[in-house]
């Protein structure tokens, strides 16, 4: 069995080059968007704005300014967290998401039927559909380019190793070093997203090195499964099934009686 | 702000919204229609009504099922959520995923809504086939399937609730409350229809009296569920200072509740607006129109621009 395999993405060290995202465009071959003509977002140097179907890498930017010289970019190659315990994986209701034998989460197109309760389910706002495969997509972490031992297209193409790839165990020990060296550089808000196999979701296989508060970088700070609400929707829903029941019961019988007052019985044949 | 918040919108527009409205009161219009095979006492007067509700319950369950294959992106692959694809005949349930226990129990509701409507059939001589004397009233059999139907039916009804409150997107996920409020509706909305077509359909004047009597009192614990719930969305109340929170307010409470409770207490002209089975089932379509399309006008945070 191979160990499981993920992302480190060391935040404060990407350029917003966007090479990540072309690569896996490139690899995954995922179409272009608006037929290849570009669209400017209009309040960003970011034009591609949001993981989607098509896009399973995004560069987010986020511009931090007050006047035009007065501020801090921060940039972040966001993708699939392949979290250890998935929302996604937990309601798809075709088994066509699963985990991998590296611990990754995947979506098998041929089995997805676009039911589109993965897109519901994920804590991150990650999957989308792809509007040419008809199916819910995402990052696969490239499950084919490991099972021939190649690094995921997107950290290979990296140029600052911003994004590393490896082994979990491995890759918090690098993390937890950057973070202590951050810290004695006096970088005091730096801290570590998703590591911690005791924290939300039991850990994420692709985890951050922030500089700031998790709502900065558009990340949630306690990430849930979606079946958290599962026993108590169910229970309020059979308890208000149950009243509604008594209450058509309390009906026929007052019926019932009402007619016995009348005098007039019940017409009709028995059962 | 909550974690909601960063999600993504699954895109159920009006095919979803038709689903749940038209699931809704078939479940809720057979649970009466079977609530009466069971403990109405077998009067010959209730018989129409009963014949109405099994109708509701299978043209509806068609209906539903049809939308939702209609709305998949795959419509071909919709039996995936029944079967397992690579390893056909094997079935595919997870017990834990209310979109893959909810496929069953349309599936199984469907199949008991239509051995009823057969019995119902073969009473008014409509249907000959051997064997379909057995399923006619007073039989066990049709009590048993009835009895299973109406179950199924109360559960398609409400599962569509459970099913938004488990995921992770804004105002689903961030009450408990969902199911038991599409559940009343769904009561309160198969009784109105059962009102609609039984005026139509000849049902005797005792029945429509006990129907609409109902339907007042689940008019009033539908209003109960749905301030709880909205209490609930306490900490994301902001979402409400919008169109859907406009339309939540005149349209399903104002129109769709108070105004036919109204009517139910104080009958007089019972047409258009001032029937009060119509103002139902319009409150109804609008507060399922209002639950997805608020939370879906909350898209993912963009995080550009200083956040």
């Amino acid at each position: 069995m191979p160990e499981a395999m993920g992302f480190f993405t060391d935040t404060t060290i990407c350029i917003g080059c966007k090479a990540c995202e072309v690569a896996c465009k490139n690899w995954n071959q995922l179409p272009a968007t608006n037929g290849g003509v570009t669209e400017m977002s209009g309040d960003s140097y970011d034009n591609t704005r949001k993981l989607d179907g098509t896009h399973w890498r995004h560069v987010k930017f986020i511009e931090q300014f007050e006047g035009p010289y007065n501020g801090r970019w921060l940039m972040m190659s966001d993708v699939c967290k392949h979290c250890v315990q998935a929302g996604c994986l937990e309601v798809c209701p075709t088994g066509a998401i699963i985990r991998t034998e590296f611990d990754t989460v995947v979506i098998q197109s041929d089995v997805c039927n676009g039911c589109r309760a993965c897109i519901a389910a994920c804590p991150f706002g990650v999957i989308d559909m792809n509007p040419a495969a008809g199916t819910a997509q995402k990052c696969t972490l490239c499950y084919d380019r490991m099972q021939v031992g190649l690094e995921p297209a997107c950290a290979k193409a990296c140029p600052t190793d911003s994004i590393q790839f490896g082994s979990i165990t491995e890759l918090r020990e690098r993390a937890n070093k950057r973070l202590v060296q951050l810290k004695a550089q006096g970088e005091k808000r730096a801290r570590l997203y998703g590591d911690d196999p005791k924290g939300p979701l039991g850990g994420l296989n692709s985890f951050y090195l922030l500089v700031d508060e998790p709502e900065v970088y558009g990340l949630p700070k306690d990430p849930k499964l979606p079946s958290r609400s599962l026993k108590q929707s169910g229970t309020f829903a059979a308890a208000s099934g149950a009243v509604l029941g008594l209450l058509a019961l309390v009906g026929l019988r007052k019926r019932r009686m009402d007619e016995i007052g009348e005098g007039a019985g019940g017409p009709g044949s028995q059962n | 702000m909550s974690d909601t918040f960063f999600t993504a919108s699954p895109h159920w527009r009006w095919l979803i919204i038709l689903y749940f409205f038209v699931g809704g009161i078939a479940g809720g219009g057979y649970f009466i229609a079977a609530l009466l095979q069971w403990f109405g006492r077998g009067r010959a007067e209730d018989r129409p009504l009963i014949r109405i509700g099994y109708a509701l319950g299978f043209w509806g369950a068609v209906i539903s099922g049809a939308l939702l294959t209609l709305d998949l992106g795959r419509p071909l692959r919709f039996w995936h959520m029944l079967f397992q694809s690579e390893n056909f005949p094997s079935l595919m349930f997870k017990s834990w995923s209310p979109i893959s226990f909810g496929a069953w129990a349309i599936l199984l509701f469907g199949a008991c809504a239509a051995l009823s409507m057969i019995g119902a059939w073969s009473e008014e001589g409509r249907v000959r086939a051997p064997g379909a004397q057995l399923l006619q009233r007073g039989t066990w059999l049709a009590k048993l399937i009835a009895g299973l139907g109406g179950l199924f039916g109360f559960f398609v009804a409400g599962y569509t609730g459970v099913l938004l409150s488990v995921t992770n997107r804004p105002i689903w996920a961030d009450s408990p409350w969902l199911g038991a409020l599409f559940l009343a509706s769904g009561a309160s909305t198969g009784a109105a229809a059962l009102l609609l077509f039984g005026r139509r359909k000849g049902v005797s004047e005792r029945s429509v009296r006990w129907l609409a009597s109902f339907d007042a009192r689940v008019l009033i614990v539908e209003l109960v569920i749905l301030i709880i719930f909205i209490a609930s969305l306490w900490s994301i109340r902001q979402v409400w200072l919008s169109f859907w929170g406009f339309l939540l307010l005149i349209g399903v409470v104002g129109a769709g509740i108070l105004w036919p409770l109204r009517l139910h207490f104080r009958p007089g002209l019972s047409t258009g607006f001032r029937d009060p089975a119509v103002m139902v089932l319009l409150g109804g379509f609008l507060l399922r129109v209002v639950v997805l399309f608020a939370s879906n006008s909350i898209a993912v945070q963009h995080v550009a621009g200083g956040g």
